[in-house]
């Protein structure tokens, strides 16, 4: 037995076998489990879109899921142009677009630091009860200290007026730049103004806080200056004419329904 | 083996031969996942789950397995093992496999996994070996507990998520440890819980 075993036939024959039965373990538990881990990403991924509808708590009593379909439509937009395009929201992956140089472009101000931008975009349109679209969700991605960051703004309908920003996804220093999901700092969002009279973008981030009464500023997060300013370049990057300029003022022309 | 030999492997490595205090295996993950409590356990439970499995089929093919490819055998199935769990997590604990997953990957570097499998599992019964890894795993587990405890509750005031000290940004009293937030505050409560075990059991102080 001892010399078989050790023998050139038998240590290949039994390698072969060990990398059959662990490929076969690890082949079926992806298979079988890709179903939940599908269904998961799209929970997580709507709770953040109710998140930022302010309809989290609907959501949590009824079923995200059927709120989710209830209130919010999903639409896809061709960013350079700001128009609506033809395909399925649902299989839309930004991050694997934004890698694919046929189906993104490098920004020329690349100031939020994103590398490529996908061609196309989803936005997220919800209505109130009775049909009429009262909040338009933006996604937005940006450099933050160590990674990007991906997350949502929310608008009211008239593009201008910030309902939320929710932070989805990022890799900053717990207790530090991870504050940004920190629900007293997200609280500061609602109510504040993108643009200012002349129609410029006047959102920033103020270290050492905002002025009471500022319609534009917003504190920053203590202790994460950089991660601070990629919030603020993140959005700055978004309104701009390189990111959803174009379709906020198609908006703003057309109206929202 | 006897009854009293498998509760031995079960409990010894929690204090009396515990992986990281006293062999000081696996301390780059305990660094990396102790921010905060839920992680650490879920983490601990990975590392037992991999340990005692990959023990048991080791120590199930021990006899079979050429000693020329053995190392290369025993990372064939940890690997293997850690991808289940951590498709396992994607699949019933997503919020948990999204901080975790690159440290749950990275179970396969753990040394104790390998350390367990190449020093116990090639020679010992199936059964025994299990009991290994799960001891094992526990006796992990319990100092990532140990840190976690005091990153969570002295970085950011909470005991499992559950508020203890009100944070100075929520309107609280208590400034948070900045320090203890960092993964590398993790070698001094590690260093810190190593000297107290020894001031406990000062048999497993090193001679010179």
């Amino acid at each position: 037995m001892s010399s078989k075993k050790e023998s050139f036939i038998g240590t290949v024959g039994f390698v072969v076998v060990v990398c059959l039965v662990c490929a076969a373990l690890v082949s079926v538990s992806a298979v079988q489990l890709k179903p939940l881990q599908t269904a998961n990403k799209l929970l997580d991924k709507q709770t953040k879109i109710l998140e930022a509808a302010g309809l989290l708590e609907l959501g949590v009593d009824k079923g995200i899921v059927a709120t989710y379909n209830q209130f919010v439509t999903a639409k896809m937009i061709d960013v350079k142009t700001g128009e609506y395009v033809d395909g399925n929201p649902d299989m839309f992956d930004e991050r694997r677009d934004a890698r694919d140089t046929a189906k993104s472009v490098k920004p020329e101000n690349d100031i939020a630091g994103i590398n490529r931008r996908a061609n196309s975009a989803v936005v997220y349109l919800v209505t109130d009860g009775s049909g009429s679209v009262n909040t338009v969700i933006l996604p937005i991605v940006g450099s933050g200290l160590w990674d990007l960051m991906y997350g949502f703004i929310g608008f009211e309908a008239d593009l201008n007026t910030v309902k939320s920003v929710v932070y989805s996804d990022h890799k900053e220093t717990p207790g530090l730049g991870a504050e940004v999901m920190n629900p007293r700092w997200k609280a500061l969002w609602p109510g504040k103004k993108m643009y200012n009279d002349n129609g410029d973008i006047a959102i920033r981030i103020v270290k050492g806080g905002a002025k009471k009464g500022d319609l534009h500023g917003v504190d920053a997060l203590s202790g994460a200056t950089l991660t601070s300013a990629g919030v603020e370049k993140t959005i700055h990057f978004w309104l701009g004419d390189e990111g959803y300029g174009p379709y906020i003022s198609n908006i703003r022309e057309k109206g929202l329904n | 083996m006897s009854d009293a030999s498998t509760k031995k492997v079960l409990t010894q490595p929690i204090v009396d031969n515990n992986p990281i205090a006293l062999q000081v295996l696996g301390i780059c993950s305990a660094l990396a996942v102790t921010s905060s409590m839920a992680n650490a356990l879920v983490m601990t439970l990975a590392v037992v789950l991999v340990t005692a499995f990959s023990n048991l089929f080791i120590s199930i093919i021990r006899n079979h397995i050429p000693s020329s490819v053995r190392i290369i055998v025993q990372m064939a199935i940890i690997a293997s093992l850690v991808i289940v769990v951590d498709q396992v997590l994607k699949a019933f604990s997503y919020q948990l496999s999204k901080e975790l997953s690159v440290f749950v990957g990275l179970i396969i570097t753990n040394c104790i996994v390998m350390g367990r499998a190449e020093a116990f599992a090639m020679k010992e019964k199936p059964v025994v070996s299990f009991m290994d890894g799960i001891g094992n795993g526990l006796g992990y587990g319990a100092i990532l507990m140990v840190v976690a405890f005091f990153r969570e509750l002295f970085g950011f005031g909470t005991f499992f998520g559950i508020e203890v000290l009100p944070l100075v940004q929520n309107d609280g009293w208590y400034q948070a440890n900045g320090l203890l937030v960092l993964p590398f505050s993790s070698f001094f409560i590690i260093g810190l819980v190593i000297w107290a075990i020894r001031q406990w059991k000062p048999e497993q102080v090193e001679k010179d």
